[in-house]
């Protein structure tokens, strides 16, 4: 374990925690905590309910202000640097973003363009060709003249992630993508998520739920509890039964899929054993 | 590229404008909405002037207000008529302004300027200054002067601006809640309500009957001197909205994503702010308080150019067809004297039923 750790620390990064404590005005969530995002690699942050996962990530997206330590993009102190610059390099979609009523998706997508306009120039041939290319990807094409109250609840994430890749950052933060979508849908976000990475070489940080989807899509997965990092590396060594059963006190079996090797986490029920 | 040229249905179709570095998409359906709503707002003004105890035929009113006509019609348009309908036409453009801007920066449909006690707050600052100042001077008179022009809109501002500070104090819990706002809205402008009640109640009876016919929201007998700081406020407010779209289109979508989208949130929302309260303050100030204006016309307009929130352009051009035409129908086409606020409340009032039943049903 210690091994894969320090490869994972030694791989280059523009983004990362030093040191960070951050919470909500009460106890710290997250303490003293150090973290990097390796580039160009999807990394997976998972952890039980109130393990500081979200937090973390909304910290590293400035979202939240560290009570001490701080989190570097590209050297420099994030909390030094203007809104706007950040806005260039990182995008984040967050949980549960606002989505106003009549809003066409195109527009929605459009408005991912914000930190690269004036007022000015608010429709360059530069922005028309980012919605365009987000739109193709996350395949909402035929969806731009649609309010986006009118989508499935499939459609209208692949309209938010369109959104955030219209932004057009090398990093992209997901806080939990696939929540409150049934099990197609989600393998088809993280499918995108795959993609995105694999083919536009996007560095992707997200926080996911869903165990075994986590083991089945990501790079790197990093493991959550307390506010601290237990456990970070590639899938088929960080799901062991132990801690699975002390993280998320889950009594499991870890079977290696016969096609893929990845893992495939088996809960067991306690009246069958 | 059809998804965003003009090759999408008339009910969205937008065209990009392109001249140099400027860019912009002109959203062809809001912009019909604009452009047909000033036609009617220019007949409304030349009616608004032609009519009344002498009617003016609509050709000399025209040549009048362009230079032309005789001694008689000139000083019945340009000395009469005209500051009264310029000052109906300045704050329906304020209101409307002012309007969209606090409904979507609260991100809902009730909050406007007089549901958020913002017209109180500047109701009461200049209520305040009337009776305290014994200003009206003589009874039963319009304040006027030096205290028009410059206190009674600087005394508005403070007591809508201090509102406006209290009411973000009051309803900020790490960001803004529509409902919240509007909840604590309503409750501050009960209480300022109370504090204006109070301050007619203790003062000279000149100065509260002056206070009163003020607090009405009345057009009649406004000149240059209501009219100035409408204008000046409008030529400083309306480019910083200006500005402010693009960053009113990313606060829609949550202040996270705001915030990783670029914009400042504090600085835009206090800004935005700012803007809509300075609009509203120097239209109190210069007629009262001219109910349900900022509330309804924004949200007739989001109705009339679809899109997601209220459009600035559309709600300036629309509040100042509601203001006019309600100048035109106390003046001309009622029997009876009745103040401008009067007409605006019987159209407004209903509407605001209708959308608490409307918003209340979509709350599951």
């Amino acid at each position: 374990m210690s091994t894969l750790l320090d490869t994972a620390l030694a791989a280059p990064s523009r983004l990362g925690a030093v040191g960070v404590t951050v919470g909500y005005g009460g106890d710290p969530v997250v303490s003293d905590l150090t973290f990097d995002v390796p580039d160009g690699k999807v990394t997976t942050i998972i952890g039980p309910n109130g393990c500081g996962k979200s937090t973390l990530l909304r910290t590293m997206a400035r979202l939240l202000k560290p009570s001490s330590g701080h989190v570097r993009l590209d050297g420099e102190p994030i909390g030094a640097m203007a809104t706007k610059a950040v806005s260039q390099r990182m995008a984040l979609l967050p949980q549960s973003p606002l989505s106003p009523e009549g809003l066409l998706v195109r527009d929605l997508v459009g408005r991912g363009r914000h930190p690269h306009q004036r007022w000015f120039a608010q429709w360059s041939p530069a922005d028309e060709q980012a919605v365009g290319s987000a739109m193709r990807m996350t395949d909402t094409l035929h969806l731009a003249d649609r309010a986006i109250e009118q989508l499935s609840g499939g459609q209208r994430q692949r309209a938010w992630i369109a959104m955030t890749l219209a932004q057009d950052t090398d990093l992209v933060l997901l806080d939990e993508p696939t929540t409150y979508l049934d099990l197609a849908h989600q393998v088809e976000v993280l499918d995108l998520v795959t993609r995105l990475n694999r083919e536009r070489g996007r560095t992707i940080a997200l926080v996911l739920h869903d165990l075994h989807l986590a083991a089945r899509y990501r790079d790197v997965i990093v493991v959550m509890k307390d506010g601290a990092i237990v456990a970070q590396g590639d899938p088929a060594a960080i799901f062991t039964p132990e801690l699975l059963l002390d993280v998320f006190g889950l009594r499991a079996d870890v079977l290696a899929d016969p096609r893929t090797g990845l893992p495939i986490v088996v809960p067991l029920s306690a009246d069958r054993d | 590229m059809s998804i965003v040229g003009l090759r999408s249905s008339p009910r969205t179709a937008v065209a990009p404008l392109r001249v140099g570095p400027v860019s912009w998409r002109v959203p062809l359906r809001a912009a019909s909405v604009s452009v047909v709503g000033a036609a009617l707002l220019f007949v409304l003004f030349v009616l608004d002037l032609a009519l009344g105890d002498v009617e003016i035929p609509f050709g000399t009113t025209l040549s009048t207000l362009f230079g032309g006509g005789d001694g008689g019609s000139q000083f019945i348009i340009n000395q009469l008529r005209l500051p009264q309908t310029t000052v109906a036409l300045l704050v329906g453009a304020s209101l409307g302004l002012s309007g969209a801007l606090c409904q979507t920066f609260a991100r809902n449909p009730l909050a406007s300027p007089d549901i958020l006690g913002v017209t109180q707050g500047a109701g009461a600052g200049a209520v305040a200054l009337i009776v305290l100042s014994g200003g009206s001077g003589y009874g039963g008179g319009l304040v006027s002067g030096t205290l028009q022009t410059l206190g009674l809109p600087l005394a508005a501002f403070a007591g809508g601006l201090g509102t406006a500070l209290l009411l973000y104090a009051l309803s900020w819990r790490r960001g803004i809640d529509g409902q919240r706002l509007v909840l604590v809205g309503i409750g501050i402008g009960a209480a300022l309500m109370a504090v204006t009640d109070w301050l007619l109640v203790r003062a000279r009876i000149q100065d509260a009957a002056s206070a009163q016919v003020w607090l009405n929201g009345s057009l009649s007998s406004r000149g240059w001197d209501h009219a100035k700081p409408v204008m000046l406020t409008l030529a400083v407010l309306v480019p910083l909205s200006v500005l402010l779209v693009r960053h009113l289109n990313a606060l829609q979508l949550g202040d996270d994503s705001a915030r990783v989208l670029g914009v400042r949130l504090q600085t835009t929302q206090l800004l935005v702010l700012v803007t809509a309260v300075g609009l509203a303050a120097v239209s109190v100030s210069a007629v009262g308080p001219l109910g349900f204006v900022a509330l309804v016309v924004p949200q007739v307009a989001l109705r009339l150019t679809g899109g997601s929130r209220p459009p600035l352009l559309a709600s300036m051009v629309l509040g100042g067809v509601l203001v006019v035409g309600a100048d035109l129908v106390t003046r001309v086409v009622l029997p009876f004297v009745v103040p401008a606020g009067v007409v605006t409340a019987a159209l407004g009032a209903p509407y605001l039923i209708w959308l608490l039943v409307r918003v209340n049903r979509k709350v599951p």
